[in-house]
């Protein structure tokens, strides 16, 4: 239900919609973009970070909220915890549930690896879950690897990893193949040709979906093969603090069974941390699209294992959250609404740049046009501008949008709001951490020779930005490519005495640059919880 | 002053702000949600959750994190059910109506009542997609039940011990796996990759300096 102030927009939207069917807004040049960047988009707001003061990155920024649990000690500092008793005893640890993780998992056990998972809330509790436009991959005759390539490159600033980069775009046919060979139902045509969108900053054609639950379908079958495969996995339990040995290898975790808050010791060859994201750590006051658990908790254990971070200070703000209503203030409205025609409107009716814009830009399009320019719409959580998504009835028949986006659909009707007759209000939600830890292209962080990361926790695959559809690929070839490799390198590792002595030393650290939060990290949970006293 | 409504968790009694969904509403109470909360945006079915508003007699299913607060509602959440997933190897299945016969014969026991398609929080018509999996018409079922996010209301309700979300992924697995037609331009790019067809262009691009790329990718064309 719409305001009164709101509806008198929507006319003005109605009143334009005809004259702006036949056009193709401009694109924004090199220059322009770069302009509008440094002006408007969050990362470039130096009171949103801090400086990093131990450890490898130290005297670099990362979010301020990130930095206060980098600053934050061990809540296994002044813990007994009986590292000889030994709970699970693995070839390969994978740390979190997500695509990642259940895809390392699933290639670990395929190469004979003795393999668990351990996950803070259920398997499949994950930003994998709800990504839902799609997933990259030049699979089609006009498009090549090589264009892949220059589109991720150029649309992550050209700051990605060649190494790490290669392996996305030449992996990407086969994950799709081995996802299609497990089950996952893609929209193909009659012919079984992979019916393919453009996502923003795309120069092919290559957003391979599965409706609107691009994520969700990958999800549920990759998390039905970890359970056919019986591999077990240890839900709401979550990893605290990575084990280390003399050797300066990794040894295992400890573990926190968030129910009974009995800590654990998993001692392990190999771990692959792939725990995801940090929307939870609101950014800036950001709403978030991600799932409960995303509180960069991988990021705090790999650094204080000694693990370097890289590209921590760049992160994705989604240009279309929701911003109204706000019961579901900053869900995600996927990109695929603008890949099936449409358009970014202000309050005037006017459309005030290119609907693909990479993400990046379309975000800090839309805080201009609702900041400095004064042409958003008034919400009661703050702005918006419109997505004129009754355009793509027009365009692509009535009937489109229940087809091609059926979540976004019952999303907003649960609210009373028919996405296919009215436009809808969108702002930038935090999305994606573009960075995280630093590995080779091997999968394997170069300080730590049997600690591998995969996923959202991992940094430098894409740049500085990343474009729709190379997450969940990137989960799915890093994943993978992280369990054989986990699993081959457990066959050579042999473990000394697991120790926690890292974990005083990164104390001792924070100690002698004078510096006390006052918390713990990892942080777990979010605290939503409201407490009168 | 904040519009305030009495809602009911567990039993007891709360006031909360009337804009809030349940799943807000219990943090607003005090709440840290450990069950029973995933996604947070109606993805993932964790916050599966039962309720009835004081004064009337239907049991309701929603989720918590997508359905806002009422007066008088008395709400208690399901963040577990037993759901009976049986196991296979998905390499080894045919499509064919046999497969749930072995797997879930426990679907040929439904008495039609269509509890499932009642309690189902995307509003799917379950009991049907059901009776497409006794017919072996998996692809029909995987098309009814895609929209499912596995939050186990229909189980809950179902008389019969059906666990419906776990039919769905089994048809869907089939459908995409066997079913649905091969797609040949992948398996063609996917062998060429494997013969090393890209190997020295990737290995070029990745060389070229950034001054290079940036007017590459600045004038690239972009296909209609």
């Amino acid at each position: 239900m719409f305001t009164p102030e709101m509806l008198e927009s929507i006319k003005k939207v109605e009143a334009t919609r005809p004259g702006r069917m036949g056009m193709e807004p401009k694109r924004m040049t090199a220059d322009e973009k770069d302009a509008l960047l440094k002006a408007y988009h969050p990362d470039y707001r130096e009171d949103g970070f801090a400086e990093i003061q131990i450890g490898p990155n130290k005297g670099q920024k990362a979010p301020a909220e990130l930095t206060h649990l980098l600053h934050s000690n061990s809540r296994l500092l002044h813990t007994q915890v009986d590292l000889d008793k030994i709970d699970y005893d693995v070839d390969v640890l994978v740390i979190g549930g997500g695509g990642a993780g259940a895809s390392a998992a699933i290639e670990a056990h395929a190469a004979g690896a003795n393999v668990m998972i351990a996950t803070k809330l259920r398997i499949g509790d994950a930003n994998t879950m709800m990504a839902e436009g799609g997933i990259q991959a030049a699979d089609k005759e006009n498009d090549s690897p090589v264009q892949h390539y220059l589109d991720a490159f150029g649309g992550g600033h050209f700051a990605a990893r060649p190494e790490l980069l290669r392996r996305l775009v030449m992996e990407a046919p086969d994950a799709i193949q081995w996802l299609n060979r497990l089950g996952v139902m893609f929209d193909k045509d009659s012919e079984g040709t992979m019916v393919t969108t453009h996502g923003g900053g795309t120069s092919r054609k290559r957003m391979h979906a599965c409706k609107d639950y691009s994520g969700a379908e990958i999800m549920r079958t990759l998390r039905d093969e970890v359970l056919n495969r019986k591999i077990p996995v240890a839900e709401f339990t979550c990893a605290v603090e990575l084990l280390k040995d003399e050797k300066g290898q990794v040894a295992g975790a400890v573990l926190l069974n968030l129910e009974t808050e009995d800590y654990l010791v998993a001692r392990a060859k190999t771990v692959i941390l792939a725990t995801g994201g940090a929307g939870r750590l609101h950014y800036q006051g950001f709403p978030t699209s991600n799932h409960y658990g995303a509180t960069a908790d991988g990021l705090i254990l790999g650094y204080r294992a000694g693990a370097p971070l890289l590209y921590q200070d760049t992160i994705q703000y989604h240009p279309t959250g929701v911003a109204y209503p706000s019961q579901i203030f900053g869900a995600l409205v996927t990109e695929k609404v603008r890949s099936l025609g449409a358009m970014l409107v202000n309050v005037e009716g006017e459309a005030f740049m290119h609907p693909l814009e990479t993400r990046d830009v379309a975000a800090a399009s839309i805080i201009r046009e609702c900041s400095d320019r004064k042409k958003g719409v008034t919400t009661p959580l703050g702005s918006g501008v419109w997505l004129d998504t009754p355009m793509i009835e027009l365009l692509g028949g009535e009937g489109t949008i229940e087809k091609r986006i059926p979540a976004m659909l019952r999303m907003y009707l649960n609210y009373g709001i028919d996405m296919r007759r009215q436009p809808i209000l969108v702002y930038p939600t935090l999305h994606y951490q573009n960075g995280g830890l630093e590995i080779g292209g091997d999968g394997f962080t170069k300080a730590i020779p049997n600690l591998l990361v995969a996923g959202e926790a991992v940094g430098g695959i894409h740049g500085r930005n990343r474009l729709m559809g190379n997450s969940l690929l990137d989960i799915i070839v890093f994943g993978r490519n992280a369990g054989k490799a986990a699993a081959a390198r457990a066959k050579e590792i042999v473990l000394g005495t697991a120790n926690l002595d890292h974990v005083e030393a990164y104390a001792e650290a924070l100690s002698a640059a004078g510096i006390a939060t006052g918390d713990v990290s990892p942080l777990l949970l979010p605290k939503y919880a409201r407490h009168e006293r | 002053m904040e519009n305030m409504v009495n809602v009911y968790f567990f039993g007891k009694k709360y006031s909360v702000p009337a804009d809030l969904t349940i799943m807000t509403a219990m943090e607003y109470a005090g709440y840290t949600l450990k069950r029973g909360c995933g996604c947070r945006h109606g993805f993932c079915g964790a916050c599966a959750t039962v309720y009835r508003i004081k004064g009337k007699n239907e049991l309701k299913t929603c989720l918590a994190c997508q359905t806002q607060v009422e007066e008088g509602m008395y709400v208690a959440s399901i963040p577990y059910f037993p759901t009976d997933k049986r196991t296979y190897e998905i390499e080894d299945l045919k499509a064919d109506q046999r497969v749930m016969m072995e797997l879930y014969p426990e679907i040929y026991s439904c008495i039609g009542c269509n509890a499932c398609t009642n309690a189902c929080t995307q509003n799917l018509n379950v009991m049907q997609y059901i009776a497409y999996a006794q017919r072996g018409e998996f692809e029909k079922c995987a098309e009814e039940s895609f929209d499912c996010i596995g939050c186990g209301c229909c189980s809950v309700r179902c008389p019969a011990g059906i666990s419906h979300p776990m039919v769905g992924v089994l048809a869907r697995r089939l459908t995409g796996k066997y079913i649905a037609p091969e797609s040949a331009h992948l398996n063609k790019r996917v062998e060429e990759i494997h013969e090393g067809a890209y190997d020295s262009l990737i290995e070029q691009i990745m060389q070229k300096p950034i001054t290079e790329m940036q007017e590459l990718y600045n004038t690239r064309e972009i296909e209609k």
